[in-house]
């Protein structure tokens, strides 16, 4: 069973449709990404698959594992989706919580855990027994999460002090320490330098060898050809390809939609071929 | 009917007044997205000074031209207060945390109120009658709807002010420089526009409509006192963020509807409850339109 | 030379200014004739003066601003913070014993704990949760006539009274809280402001309820296990049970113990919960609300305990409030209430809870120390609040203690602390 079914997604603002009755599944254990050429609606498609819209027609359905009862994302509420859907997610302009320290950025990614563990407040403010342990297991997953994004050294200062490549990497563990079965990227890759994109790369294998799908859109061909399983390509709302980098590649949509776009996208594809 | 059209009148006279102070507060939020607080008593200074003029003048010049003289003295004289409360309390704040600026523009409005206590007293003033009668438009069993013609003067002196201020902000270069330092203001400066000039001018024309509305005020009612800034401000806050905070169409409708509702609620509902139901509408309203009627509803980019 | 020409220049403009300014409110004085009618009497020797204070005061400050050095604020060292707390912590339990202070010394203290406390609980919804709320006096007033009508009406005893009063305040806040979660920044300003003004005009007009603007008369003051604090030593009376001479002092500090240690309280668990997850998620919730719900958190719910505890807290102060002063009316809760506490919250630096104290002390101690200064006491007061934000705009402690650290504690520099949206 795939872990995420989107079946005729559609999304409507007014008389604009940014998403047309796109249906496509991530496989579980997977990197899937979402490309296509800019405004054919993969940020918008993003937004309904992690609760931010609310989409017009059509369903999002998650399974936790193999044989999980099926979770229709498209019916819970809007902070449901980090909690109960397992779905977390980045932005595609960094959002950390700059006035708190990267180990509270990290601390506040398991507000529900810790907060079920305070006993409504009162067990939390005297200090006791169950919230105890929690913190104490809260503080272990954000340290492990701090040595594998290198940022144990700067865990006591604010997010917003720390350079732009260390601020996506925090962005990640945040998500990551939701404990997700799907993870969402908003082009995880924009912005860093060849060294970080590389960096970037290794930690989004580590997250998936630990067992949690990943989902994500990106501009930077190089990156995409190189991590995903499977690629899903939009155009104008319209979902045009679904398939393997190899097979990708060698679509003639897929190289035309990108060619009418822009020189620049079209060279990327050019790039990656 | 009758009753009810005479309670028109009197909503949209009041609501004329509440419409122009309101629209000084949208301006200013739109431009700099500050609320200027102190923005009531700027309309109370204007009343004062209006009432100055008027004593000086009585017995001097003719009423028509002591009321001229009042109204140009008060948009003029306030037009500086704005212009130098925007110099010292505001500017130096500008680009810094929002809440700063709020607490300044509280701790300004503080000190217009108690300047005013100080130097002129705290008893009210009142001044007689400029421009008594009226026409009997309707009758109806022995009831009889009154138009005053200070309520003629009030409307149309409104709307000339209106339409000289909306030329200025469609037509002039001044108010193109307005808009767009109001939609981003570092391009503006990029573009060549002064924007602390057009910040300023923003400020001096806001004070100038709460000026002419103070005197207004003053001539309708023939009463001030240094606190009436307060009631007024809030209400006129209320009829900008009711239209929808930013958008200068919407001061004057949310000032023309803050201005019905009490003269209705004076009318059928309990005098006593008449803030407190001016209050509640724009509670609820805004518990279903966030933005307020005429407000661009803002979509969070995510 | 052409330095002084300029600056004489300069303050030539400023000082034209303040001539047109006050012109029209010194330069003239209203008065009345025997007939009712107003006159009018030009005081010009006045206006002078006043125009050359600007002048000067303009030369002063142009004069200072060329040697920048020294007109840049000191910052209070990291350092001395650490020791202030404690210090007025100690300073804030012994202050009663202090002989040689007097007893409007204890009565101006225990005003300003009720400032500490409303500062206290108001830091929760603005300082921590980054919502602003123009209204918070509609909480105290809450709290006040809640403990005053129980009181009156069913002979109940402060103690009894207090945590009713406290979950009244905070069912209240979730109340108000409701309606106005999805509303932004200055919506929720105003929005606030009316509720508040709401609550007042409500407790004016009910008369039959609240006596209306007459207020509500004789509520009884508390008592310490029962023992009453009078100026006779009946045996049922504090003085009378210990066999010592009855002495005001004896009520004050009695009062001023019960108002510290409420307000300790509300910084103890406003600490506690900092360090927990619900006072990070209202941290988090100031910085971005966005990133918050793609935690998987309830904004809705994180921002109504916000509201619930901060109304709490004032609903406790009220009640004290009501207490102490044994008769309250609704001119003790209008929008000038809510602006000190909110100022004395920003003035501190949003969510720096030593702040508060500091802000407190300022906001409502000098006022009540300069009583002689009579109507210029206001004009002071706003001049103050308009020069502390120009030259202080993040409040005397900016930077903000992180709940929770690996290794030593470093501050957190305002530059990267956001003040919420809502």
């Amino acid at each position: 069973m795939p872990i995420l079914t989107a079946h005729n997604v559609t999304m409507r603002f007014g008389g604009l449709v940014a998403v047309d009755n796109v249906s496509f599944s991530a496989r579980r254990g997977d990197i899937t990404a979402i490309i296509g050429p800019n405004g054919a609606g993969k940020t918008t498609l993003f937004n309904c698959i992690t609760g931010f819209y609310r989409p017009t027609g059509g369903t999002l359905t998650i399974s936790h594992h193999e044989d999980a009862h099926p979770l229709r994302l498209d019916k819970l509420p809007g902070h449901a989706i980090a909690h109960k859907g397992r779905v977390a997610r980045t932005f595609q302009n960094v959002r950390l919580f700059a006035g708190m320290t990267v180990l509270e950025n990290l601390l506040v990614a398991q507000h529900n855990k810790l907060q079920d563990a305070t006993g409504f407040g009162v067990l939390g403010i005297l200090g006791l027994g169950r919230y105890r342990h929690a913190e104490r297991e809260a503080m272990e997953q954000a340290k492990a999460w701090l040595h594998a994004t290198g940022l144990y050294e700067r865990a006591d200062d604010p997010a917003g002090s720390l350079p732009y490549g260390a601020q996506r990497r925090l962005e990640i563990a945040r998500a990551m320490c939701t404990d997700p079965v799907l993870l969402c990227l908003d082009e995880p890759a924009a912005g860093l330098n060849p060294r970080e994109s590389a960096g970037l790369n290794e930690l989004l294998q580590k997250i998936r060898k630990d067992g949690c799908s990943l989902l994500l859109i990106e501009h930077d061909m190089g990156v995409v050809m190189k991590i995903s399983d499977q690629i899903v390509v939009l155009d104008h709302g319209k979902k045009i390809a679904d398939g393997t980098p190899a097979e990708i590649r060698s679509d003639p949509v897929v190289i035309a939609a990108y060619l009418g776009e822009s020189e620049e996208d079209a060279d990327a594809a050019e790039a990656a071929r | 009917m009758a009753y009810a059209l005479q309670l028109l009148i009197n909503g949209v006279t009041l609501g004329m007044i509440y419409g122009l102070i309101a629209v000084g507060y949208t301006m200013v939020y739109g431009i700099i997205g500050m609320i200027n607080f102190a923005h009531g008593d700027v309309f109370m200074i204007g009343a004062f000074i209006g009432l100055i003029v008027l004593t000086a003048l009585t017995g001097i010049t003719s009423i028509p031209l002591a009321i001229a003289a009042a109204f140009i003295v008060a948009a003029v004289l306030s037009g500086v207060y704005g212009f130098s409360i925007e110099r010292v309390a505001y500017r130096p704040l500008r680009g810094s945390f929002r809440l700063a600026p709020l607490i300044s523009a509280i701790g300004m409005s503080i000190v217009l109120e108690n300047y005013v206590q100080v130097t002129q007293g705290a008893l009210d003033r009142a001044i007689p009658p400029l421009l008594p009668g009226g026409v009997a438009v309707m009758r109806q069993h022995g009831f009889v709807v009154q138009l005053s013609f200070m309520q003629v003067a009030i409307v149309v002196v409104t709307l000339a002010v209106l339409a000289v201020f909306t030329w200025i902000v469609t037509k002039t270069p001044l108010g193109r420089a307005m808009r767009a330092v109001e939609q981003d203001a570092k391009m503006a400066a990029l573009l060549g526009i002064d924007t602390n000039t057009t910040i300023s001018l923003t400020f001096v024309t806001g004070a100038a409509l709460a000026a002419v509305a103070g005197v207004m005020f003053l001539l309708y009612y023939g009463v001030i006192g240094f606190y009436i800034g307060f009631n007024a401000g809030i209400k006129a806050f209320t009829a900008a963020v009711l239209g929808g905070i930013g958008s200068l169409p919407g001061a004057v409708l949310g000032g023309l509807l803050i201005g019905l509702i009490e003269a209705f609620w004076s009318g059928y509902g309990p005098l006593a409850y008449k803030d407190a139901a001016v209050y509640s509408i724009l509670a609820i309203v805004l518990m279903f339109l966030p933005s307020g009627l005429l407000g661009r509803h803002e979509v969070e980019k995510v | 030379m052409s330095r002084l020409a300029d600056m004489l220049k300069d303050a030539g403009v400023v000082a034209f200014f303040a001539l047109l300014v006050f012109a029209p409110f010194i330069g003239v004085q209203l008065g009345s004739n025997l007939r009712g009618a107003l006159t009018l009497a030009p005081t010009p020797m006045t206006l002078a003066v006043a125009v050359a204070v600007v002048f000067c005061a303009r030369l002063a400050v142009l004069t200072l601003a060329q040697h920048r050095a020294a007109v840049t604020l000191p910052r209070m060292p990291v350092r001395v913070q650490d020791y202030l707390a404690p210090a007025m912590l100690v300073l804030g339990v012994v202050l009663p014993f202090l002989p040689f202070l007097p007893n409007a010394y204890i009565d101006t203290a225990t005003l300003i704990l009720i400032y500490v406390m409303l500062g206290w609980g108001l830091n929760i919804v603005v300082g921590l949760a980054g919502l602003l709320d123009l209204g918070y006096v509609a909480f105290y007033a809450v709290g006040a006539y809640s403990f005053a009508l129980l009181a009156t009406n069913f002979d109940l005893s402060f103690w009894e009274c207090l945590p009713i009063a406290g979950i009244l305040a905070a069912c209240w806040g979730i109340f108000l809280g409701f309606p106005v979660l999805r509303l932004r920044g200055d919506y929720l300003a105003i929005v606030t402001l009316a509720f508040g003004e709401i609550i007042r005009l409500v407790i004016t007009n009910w008369v039959s309820l609240t006596g209306g603007p007459n207020g509500i008369l004789g509520i009884p003051h508390p008592t310490l296990f029962g023992l009453k604090f009078t100026m006779s030593a009946d045996p049922g009376t504090f003085a009378g049970f210990f066999h010592i001479d009855p002495t005001p002092r004896q009520h004050l500090t009695f009062l001023y113990y019960i108002i510290l240690a409420l307000a300790l309280i509300t910084n103890w668990v406003t600490l506690r919960l900092r360090k927990q997850p619900l006072g990070r998620a209202w941290e988090a919730l100031r910085e971005d609300e966005i990133a918050c719900r793609s935690l998987g958190i309830n904004v809705r719910n994180t921002k109504l305990t916000a509201f619930a505890i901060g109304a709490m807290f004032g609903g406790f102060a009220g009640s004290f409030f009501a207490t102490r002063e044994g008769f309250i009316s609704p001119d003790s809760f209008v929008f000038m209430e809510s602006a000190t506490v909110l100022s004395i919250v920003v003035l501190g630096g949003a969510g720096s809870q030593l702040g508060v104290v500091l802000a407190a002390i300022v906001m409502a101690g000098v006022p009540a120390l300069m009583q002689s200064l009579q109507i210029y006491r206001m004009l002071i007061f706003g001049l103050a609040l308009v020069a502390i934000m120009v030259f202080k705009p993040r409040g005397f402690i900016a930077q903000r203690r992180p709940s929770v650290t690996l290794g030593a504690t470093k501050r957190i520099g305002a530059e990267f602390i956001s003040q919420g949206r809502g």
